[in-house]
């Protein structure tokens, strides 16, 4: 068991940084736009990669007791 | 990465802040989507033997390495007693080793099953592994379990915790890669949503001097509220979350005593199971069984380090002297309130907020920090003032920019993924996409994983990057006995036939019996008092004999 296998996470695409710096203050109305669509963003890439049949696979992640 | 920057002389950690020996404990959610009815204990011991498979292709000598379970004491009750082992829940013997071996799962699953593989060469299923990391990898229940290595401070246990996540990960991918078996799914949550729920706990070492009542009463309103920095988030609300919504904690609906010794029935808020795992008229270690399993590293942080603050100010005398009105109650409502708006009565008649608490408990830490000086920015112990300051910002941003909160705190993240979800498709909580979403933001897969995917997009604040995470997996934390384990496993790993958290068990040729090296002091056994030894032989009998020839009481333990 020497050497533990190193798994890099293989999809882990973007490297960022350790703690994200904040970005200098934009104007509200810019800001709330960026903001949504950021969002939408996000969601789009989100559907993605959800799994299909929502219902049906919520339904069967049935645990056994644990602690 | 080991950040033991601030000194530590002897055997003592600087006292009074964030530093202290403590770890993690993380049960998967386990699920083969292709095969639903797939027998869950079977499925965890083909994760293990899938990790063994992936470190094997390294290791030179045999992957199980057998649990030592000879100081493992679930029923001493730390209010001073001992449940009789006739009375006890069986899942509360877990100082028996899981029987199942070929026979065994034969007779309960049939062959098949047993034929589908999830056997070594020997013909028994591997149920425990002890890796290079100082980690332990095993199946308890019905559930793959990493339980990280010891370390000394808040940034190393995310590190550490996190290196567990990758570990199943690589088993996952193994798995996922065998064209005869099914892909099995891993998630870090801790319900099904269908009234289960499986723990993440955390671990303490104190000194056995503080009184037990001490720390029932300074914890339980900093447990009570905490869930507001360091929850996971939950879609639905109830044991079987019948009642659609949000709340703070996976947890919370699951806890139904203030203090208690079971940990999968009548959970209580205190645990009180006294197995030191240490020298035990020295230590208790302090087994917290409230926590959520946690993705974000922000929250995993604040989680440990302001939890071990906590326990400096018990143990200092000087933890706030204020008692919540029936806690498991409270524990519920701080839960089940997203707007972080409402009061909770103390025995004093004042009415706070769970924000409240927390300031009154950060108040109190900084002050203890600031007269023990391991706060200080330039002269402290390295990690109590970055503590308190991510303590702070995160309390302050849940107060006046939940935007800003939800770049650190999981449930406001996972919250805030939800609520994109419900305007932009005008979806009801009840909707089964939203538990969908719930459920896969804690897939391990960095694909897959919502938590991850946010992550990528820098979405969510870091604590520590990937590079130390993957140092983490194949790497001990140096200063505690940790490393002596890691190293044990990986240099001499064919001749170690058991381990513990405090011991080492060698089988090595031209020793009569079994060697079996106890590690009884926490902070003994670091690359400091032991690395010279691991880098002086290539073979465990010199290593031995060195290490056990001169006392009888051996220099690492």
């Amino acid at each position: 068991m020497a050497g533990q296998e190193q798994q890099q996470p293989q999809s882990r695409d973007s490297q960022v940084e350790d703690d994200i710096p904040e970005a200098p203050p934009a104007p509200p109305e810019a800001q709330a736009s960026a903001s949504t669509e950021g969002v939408d963003d996000l969601l789009d890439e989100i559907d993605g990669v959800l799994e299909s049949n929502a219902e049906e696979f919520v339904r069967a992640f049935v645990q056994k007791g644990g602690q | 990465m080991t950040g033991a920057s601030g000194p530590a002389v002897g055997d003592a950690l600087p006292a009074g802040g964030a530093m202290r020996v403590m770890g993690a404990e993380t049960e998967y959610g386990i699920h083969a989507p292709s095969a639903p009815s797939a027998n869950a204990t079977m499925m965890s011991a083909r994760v293990v033997q899938a990790y063994a498979q992936v470190t094997r292709q390294r290791a030179a000598g045999g992957a199980e390495t057998r649990w030592d379970y000879t100081d493992e004491e679930p029923l001493h009750d730390a209010r001073g007693w001992t449940v009789d082992r006739g009375s006890a829940h069986p899942s509360q013997l877990t100082d028996q080793p899981p029987v199942l071996d070929a026979e065994s799962v034969a007779l309960a699953y049939g062959r098949e099953e047993l034929e589908l593989d999830g056997q070594d060469e020997s013909g028994s299923l591997l149920m425990n592994m002890v890796l290079g990391n100082g980690a332990r990898l095993y199946v308890d229940h019905a559930h793959p379990e990493y339980s990280s290595p010891e370390v000394t401070n808040p940034r190393d246990a995310v590190a550490w915790d996190a290196a567990g996540d990758m570990v199943v990960l690589a088993a996952v991918r193994r798995l996922a890669a065998d064209p005869a078996l099914p892909p099995v799914n891993l998630y870090k949550n801790n319900t099904d949503n269908k009234s289960v729920s499986y723990g993440s706990h955390e671990n303490y070492l104190m000194p056995r001097s503080v009184p037990f009542g001490d720390i029932v009463r300074g914890l339980t309103p900093f447990f009570v509220s905490r869930q507001v920095v360091c929850g996971a988030g939950r879609l639905g609300l109830g044991q079987d979350s019948s009642v659609p919504g949000f709340q703070v904690s996976q947890r919370a609906d699951f806890f139904e005593a203030e203090v208690g010794l079971e940990t999968t029935i009548r959970r209580p808020i205190i645990n009180t199971r006294d197995e030191p795992h240490a020298t035990a008229d020295k230590y208790r270690r302090l087994h917290v069984i409230i926590g959520d399993a946690n993705l974000s590293q922000v929250s995993s942080y604040l989680k440990f380090g302001t939890t071990a603050l906590v326990l400096s100010l018990i143990e200092a005398g000087l933890a706030p002297k204020i008692e919540v009105y029936e806690p498991v109650t409270a524990l519920k409502t701080v839960s089940h309130d997203t707007s972080l708006t409402a009061k909770l009565r103390l025995l004093d008649g004042r009415r706070v907020t769970a924000l409240d608490l927390q300031w009154m408990y950060h108040e109190a830490a900084a002050k203890l920090a600031q007269d023990t000086g391991v706060g200080d920015a330039v002269d402290g112990d390295g990690h109590t003032h970055d503590v308190l300051e991510r303590w702070a910002t995160v309390l302050t941003q849940l107060d006046n920019d939940r935007t800003a909160a939800a770049g650190s705190v999981e449930w406001l993240a996972k919250l805030s993924l939800l609520d994109g979800y419900r305007q932009r498709d005008g979806l009801e909580w009840s909707d089964a996409r939203l538990g969908l979403v719930d459920l896969q933001w804690s897939d391990i897969r960095p694909e897959k994983g919502l938590y991850y995917r946010m992550l990528a997009r820098g979405r969510m604040q870091r604590v520590v990057d990937d590079s130390a995470i993957a140092a983490a997996v194949a790497e001990p934390p140096e200063d505690t006995r940790a490393f002596f384990r890691g190293k044990c496993i990986s240099s001499f790993g064919k001749d170690v036939v058991g381990a513990s958290w405090d011991s080492v068990i060698f089988d090595v040729p031209g020793y009569g019996r079994l060697q079996r090296v106890p590690t009884r002091e926490p902070l003994r056994g670091t690359k400091e008092l032991t690395g010279a030894l691991f880098e002086r032989y290539r073979e465990a009998g010199p290593f031995l004999g060195e290490l056990l020839g001169h006392n009888s009481t051996p220099p690492a333990a």
